[in-house]
């Protein structure tokens, strides 16, 4: 398949994910809840992004390259974007709080899901690990505390909401970890998968 | 020079999500709503609404008139099996510890209920017989129409959610109101002490 069909059913399905998004009674349900805000709605919302960086064109990647030299800039992006989508209360307030919840669906797509894709390709395999590891450990951390904590971190779910989904990013949490074990101890790493220096 | 142009533009980047960070956080200190709504109103008092109210007599009055005391305001509902009960018990202790203030009419404690159509005056007067009310200086009431009871829950910042049992959830807490009509401060379940500090220190300036 060439390039161009490529790049065109890539911005395809993120345009129809990103509309079946914002259809509000998908909105309603995925926002009815803590954990599938967190891990449906958020990710779905990365995944927009991620399809559209594949749309993009080969000229504007290019132009965008020499800022971005080992993904580093895309991969602090990414971090600062998540960490501000991680508070409670930025969670409460884009379901409450129109403007913040327009902020969600802008950002989640463009500001991590895209630099993602853009950064992934150019990042050495010792800069993914420590990404993955890192992520791995947020969701540990994060499911840990979920579980453990006995107040209601946000003022719009419940506190059972919080539990289970501090118990699913604990499984989660592992897979990712079986995961990456795997890859060490299985997985293939090419001259190709590395950073190529330009 | 790309790997200066990557240094500087993920540099950039990091100060500028240090910014948001710490102005989403209020300095790293809040990380919630619930204390985002605390330290707000700290920062910036809330001038609290009219509301139709009807007390646990049937007396009906409005919140507007309760301006010019000390307000010491709880939201609950009768039926509920946790935190109102709490709340019941630190306000009839809150009776005892501001006596001599709720004596002189400086000071009235006022529990508002949120399910206006189960908490009816009886309901509502049976609440304060389970809670031991001293039987001076305590209001329970109930808004008369939605948009009453809409306009408080704005103004203080309520949040109440169906919990899925036929009752609710909700951020319980326990918030002074001023001479003025202003929320000045929010504290949580167990600071008595601390409530009967902020109205004694207001009335002594």
């Amino acid at each position: 398949m060439s390039r161009q069909r490529h790049a065109g059913r890539s911005a395809l399905l993120a345009t129809l994910a990103l509309g079946l998004l914002l259809a509000p009674p998908v909105k309603h349900a995925l926002e009815s809840s803590m954990t599938m805000q967190m891990l449906l709605q958020l990710p779905l919302l990365v995944g927009v992004g991620y399809a559209l960086a594949i749309a993009l064109p080969a000229k504007a990647l290019a132009r965008a390259a020499p800022w971005n030299r080992f993904g580093l800039t895309g991969l602090v992006l990414v971090s600062v974007v998540g960490a501000l989508w991680m508070l409670p209360r930025a969670l409460d307030a884009s379901v409450t709080e129109p403007l913040v919840g327009a902020a969600k669906y802008m950002s989640l797509p463009l500001l991590i899901g895209l630099p993602l894709a853009l950064s992934w390709p150019h990042m050495n395999f010792i800069v993914r690990g420590v990404f993955l590891l890192e992520g791995i450990a947020t969701c540990f951390r994060l499911g840990w505390l979920y579980l453990i904590s006995p107040d209601r971190l946000c003022a719009l779910y419940l506190l059972d909401d919080q539990r289970r989904l501090g118990q699913y990013l604990l499984v989660i949490g592992a897979a990712l970890l079986l995961a990456v074990a795997g890859k060490l101890l299985w997985g293939r790493f090419d001259a190709a998968d590395a950073a190529a220096p330009k | 020079m790309s790997v200066l142009r990557t240094l500087l533009a993920s540099v950039t980047l990091l100060l500028a999500g240090g910014v948001a960070l710490n102005a989403t956080t209020g300095g790293f200190r809040v990380f919630t709503t619930e204390s985002a709504r605390r330290a707000a109103v700290r920062a910036h008092p809330v001038t609290v609404p009219p509301a139709a109210l009807q007390t646990q007599s049937g007396t009906r009055i409005n919140l507007a008139d309760l301006h010019g005391k000390w307000l010491v305001v709880d939201f609950i509902y009768t039926r509920c099996p946790s935190y109102c009960i709490a709340l019941g018990a630190e306000f009839a202790q809150l009776q005892d510890r501001l006596a001599g203030p709720i004596a002189q009419g400086q000071v009235q404690l006022l529990s508002i209920s949120f399910d206006p159509t189960y908490d009816t005056p009886p309901q509502l007067a049976a609440y304060l017989q389970r809670s031991r009310d001293r039987g001076h200086g305590w209001i329970a009431a109930r808004p008369l129409d939605a948009d009453g009871l809409h306009g408080l829950k704005r103004a203080f910042g309520l949040t109440v959610i169906a919990d899925g049992f036929d009752g609710y959830v909700h951020n319980a807490a326990i918030h002074v109101v001023d001479p003025r009509g202003q929320l000045v401060e929010i504290f949580d379940l167990g600071e008595l002490e601390r409530v009967e500090l902020a109205v004694r220190e207001g009335l002594s300036p």
